[in-house]
């Protein structure tokens, strides 16, 4: 890669199309991004990494990454993050060669399950180590997958936020406002990957296209980085005579803006706007109006691009960043963890300058402190020390690997039992069965 | 009715943990007067609806029974409450336009556009229970009391329609009647409580009314003096019970008396490392069970509850509008701190609701639990009050029959 030498002996690069590359990472990721691949996304490369080498097998994406099969023997991580974060650390190398030589990753995953919660930080990590800036793109599950997975996936996103620059999560919840009751499972998954597939493309277009009022990773970054809140993102097109006002009507009903009430308590808002060569000055103001009228105490940051593709078209992407308020609670929580994180964190150092990339000036510099504040990652002591010992030699990998083996074999067999209800009719609200004892649905536990 | 001076209204909650029947006397300036209360422990109920006719049937009788005697009166039909999961609540508003040429709104018209307002698409199997008229919106202009006389072009009219599953409203009903007695009305539970604890400025400034019974909770909201919202939710004080015999690991008869004697609904900073020792039938020390875990346990399953209230009132969007704040009763508002737990919840001002406004045996009404019977009582006296005013059994008849053939 002539760039990349370039780079390396330090000349300006003149002009240089940033490389990005989609890491789809355990089964949601596998499968939208085998569902990019086949809508047709250009300019990116596409890469895959599970634990399960059956569904690796299937996928149709290359390359592949088989990791921890030294612990999962290539079945997959059953549901537990640990097993997932145990796996990608036994295998850190193969992961890492998926981020060499790239800009951008971009980290598809689904939070909830076992890979995906446990294996995106890591590979997050890796991915920034090698001086690629990381964002993740993360499905949050359903209601009804249970409060375990809902827990989990929070969790993961935390530290999924300390690893990554950026961290963009469409919770699968609100895509199920989106569809009536007959629609198909199969036909949920897919407007799901559809929407991953959009978040996506809206990125690297972001990134990709030069525009007229440009937008670029900076501006993202300065957007989403850095807030300790999950950002929001939605996109809409349309076309024909009304089609600045169709496009921003579809993008407040959209269930991810809920109805455009999360504008309204922004604290940052990115908006990009691609037409063809036909767009109008009317027609950027017209949305640019409304979008600020609705997010009046946000600070907004515009781009508009032209794309001959797009002549007749309008199309809209919204990356919003919510104002993090709860979020302080839950950073005091995690204090005390913070100093089983400290050494965590440190194991992949973040050197100042690492390449003379335009992309990247604006935010070396920039790089805030505050990343490491929201609450690490749940830990004991000697689970800490554990993950150290690993890392600092192979001799002690293969003694986490066996421990890790043992960890599978314990299955939560667990049954609450409902008692006095154990026959009446199941108190039902939101997918839980209130009839089973707040605190064990809560997991609060009493020694 | 020998007796024409005085008409007597007996209320019947058929609950969760008792059966209660309140005897109320209506004296003719229509001042009420609860004379009797009948008790008794109700054991075929489960989360607000019969599973065990047999039993529920007996507990009818008793509870009956003790009322009669207490207030001196043969009870021969009663004002019934009902409850369970599957009662709902919701708003829907009814349009007319005004076809007279002069524009000016009849009687007729109104009798339309409630008419329209109840037309309601509520499954097959369902029963509407209550059907609440809010104010009048003539053109737009919204709050008129009485459009007769008013002009204009269109008439609209909001209800909030209370209605639940046939079937299931149809067993406490056929469990009064097997002991023949008759069924005047059946009312919401939730409706009857907030009549018992409501003063008229309350209602008009907004209140939530959250009844914590021992199967269900049940909860309605008034704004501007009208019912805007009423909900039900199948869980109760009986799950407060079955989660703390699970996580104490005791019996249901030991969590419900810890819950009695030792609960609260919030965790103190000294309850940390307090036990509680419990004996065993011959009075010797058995085990000791840790009062942080037990009020733990409490504290999470009623703000949950709680919760999931406010929830609901935010997504309708009347959280806003309760100045008056919130008014607990029910079994649940006796235990410690609830109110203060549910301040945090809500983030407004709450208290226990009192039955003050009723005269009669006071000291021994004026407890959570009785809030119900109280306001089945009120009610009661609304319909009579209503069908006083209505005229003899003549017109109500020919009342009845009109609405019957409208299908209505």
């Amino acid at each position: 890669m002539t760039e990349a030498e370039n780079i390396a002996v330090g000349l300006p690069p003149v002009h240089r199309v940033p490389v990005i590359r989609v890491v789809g990472l355990g089964g949601a990721g596998l499968q939208a991004v085998a569902h990019m691949v086949q809508s047709g996304l250009t300019g990116l490369t596409f890469a895959v990494a599970h634990t399960d080498a059956r569904q690796l097998a299937q996928c149709a994406v290359e390359p592949k990454v088989l990791f921890g099969g030294g612990i999962t023997r290539g079945l997959g991580a059953g549901g537990d993050p640990d097993v997932g974060r145990a796996a990608a650390e036994a295998d850190v190398e193969a992961l890492r060669e998926l981020a060499r030589d790239q800009d951008l990753v971009i980290l598809v995953t689904g939070l909830g399950g076992g890979t995906g919660s446990g294996a995106a930080p890591v590979l997050a990590r890796a991915a920034r180590d090698c001086g690629a800036l990381v964002v993740g793109v993360a499905a949050l599950p359903f209601d009804f997958e249970g409060q375990r997975r809902i827990q989990q996936a929070q969790q993961s996103l935390r530290q999924l936020k300390c690893a990554a620059d950026a961290v963009i999560c469409l919770p699968n919840q609100k895509i199920a406002g989106l569809l009536d009751d007959t629609t198909t499972l199969l036909d949920t998954f897919r407007v799901a990957n559809d929407h991953l597939a959009e978040g996506v493309r809206g990125l690297s277009r972001l990134v990709t296209q030069e525009g007229l009022i440009n937008v670029n990773f900076a501006d993202l970054c300065r957007v989403v980085r850095g807030r300790q809140a999950e950002s929001s993102f939605a996109s809409a097109s349309a076309a024909g005579e009304h089609r600045s006002r169709e496009v921003v009507q579809k993008l407040f009903s959209s269930p991810f803006l809920e109805g455009g009430n999360l504008l309204a308590e922004a604290e940052a808002v990115l908006a990009s706007l691609v037409g063809g060569p036909d767009l109008t000055l009317r027609e950027v103001k017209h949305v640019m109006e409304q979008i600020n009228r609705a997010c009046e105490n946000s600070q907004v940051v515009m781009g508009a691009a032209i794309d001959p593709s797009c002549t007749g078209r309008l199309a809209m992407t919204l990356i919003v960043t919510r104002r993090s308020t709860s979020d302080a609670a839950a950073a005091g929580e995690g204090k005390e963890q913070a100093e089983a994180e400290a050494p965590l964190v440190s194991e992949f150092p973040i050197e100042g300058g690492r390449n003379g990339l335009t992309l990247k000036e604006g935010n070396e510099p920039a790089r805030p402190a505050s990343r490491f504040v929201p609450p690490p990652p749940k830990l004991s002591p000697e689970q800490a020390q554990q993950l150290l010992a690993n890392q600092a030699g192979t001799g002690a990998a293969r003694r986490r690997q066996k421990q890790a083996k043992l960890r599978q074999g314990m299955l939560p067999l667990e049954v609450v039992s409902k008692g006095r209800f154990a026959r009446s009719e199941p108190t039902l609200y939101r997918g839980e069965d209130l009839d089973t004892p707040t605190y064990i649905r809560r997991g609060v536990p009493l020694n | 009715m020998f007796d024409k001076s005085n008409k007597i209204i007996v209320g019947l909650e058929i609950g969760t943990s008792k059966v209660c029947a309140v005897v109320g006397e209506l004296g003719q300036e229509g001042n009420l007067r609860i004379t009797g209360v009948g008790q008794a422990k109700s054991r075929g109920v489960r989360k607000g609806e019969i599973v065990d006719t047999g039993a529920a049937v007996e507990d009818i009788r008793a509870a009956i029974a003790e009322a009669e005697q207490m207030a001196d009166v043969e009870i021969r039909s009663v004002y019934l409450g009902v409850t369970g999961g599957h009662i709902r609540g919701f708003n829907n508003r009814g349009r007319h336009a005004i076809p007279s040429a002069d524009r000016e709104i009849t009687a007729d018209d109104v009798q339309d556009v409630v008419k329209n307002a109840r037309a309601i698409n509520i499954p097959a199997e369902n029963h509407v229970i209550h059907v609440i008229r809010h104010h009048f919106i003539v053109d737009g202009q919204e709050g008129v009391l009485q459009p007769v006389g008013m002009l204009g072009a269109q008439i609209e009219v909001d209800v909030h329609v209370v209605h639940g599953v046939t079937n299931r409203l149809q067993n406490p009903i056929r469990a009064v009647k097997s002991l023949q007695l008759d069924v005047e009305d059946i009312v919401f539970n939730g409706i009857a409580s907030s009549l018992a604890v409501l003063t008229p400025e309350e209602k008009e400034l907004g209140v939530l009314v959250i009844d914590l019974g021992a199967g269900v909770t049940n909860y309605v909201a008034y704004v501007n003096g009208i019912i805007k919202h009423t909900g039900v939710l199948a869980v109760g004080g009986d799950h407060v019970t079955n989660d703390l015999a699970y996580g104490l690991k005791t019996s249901m008869g030991r969590a419900e008396a810890l819950k009695i004697e030792h609960g609260s609904a919030v965790v103190g900073p000294g309850d940390k490392g307090q036990t509680i020792a419990i004996s065993n039938d011959v009075g010797l020390p058995e085990r000791s069970i840790n009062l942080e875990h037990l009020r733990r346990i409490m504290s999470l399953r009623i703000e949950e509850t709680l919760q999931i209230v406010a929830e609901d009132l935010e997504t309708v969007g009347l959280i806003d509008y309760l100045r008056a704040g919130v008014r607990l009763c029910g079994g649940g508002a006796r235990v410690p701190n609830v109110s203060r737990l549910a301040e945090q919840v809500f983030g407004l001002p709450v208290s226990v609701g009192r039955t003050k406004s009723i005269s009669g045996l006071v000291s021994t009404l004026d407890q959570p639990e009785f809030a119900t019977g109280i306001g089945l009582v009120k009610f009661g006296s609304f319909q009579v009050e209503k069908r006083v005013a209505r005229g003899g059994w003549r017109t109500r008849l020919k009342s009845t029959l009109s609405r019957m053939l409208q299908g209505a």
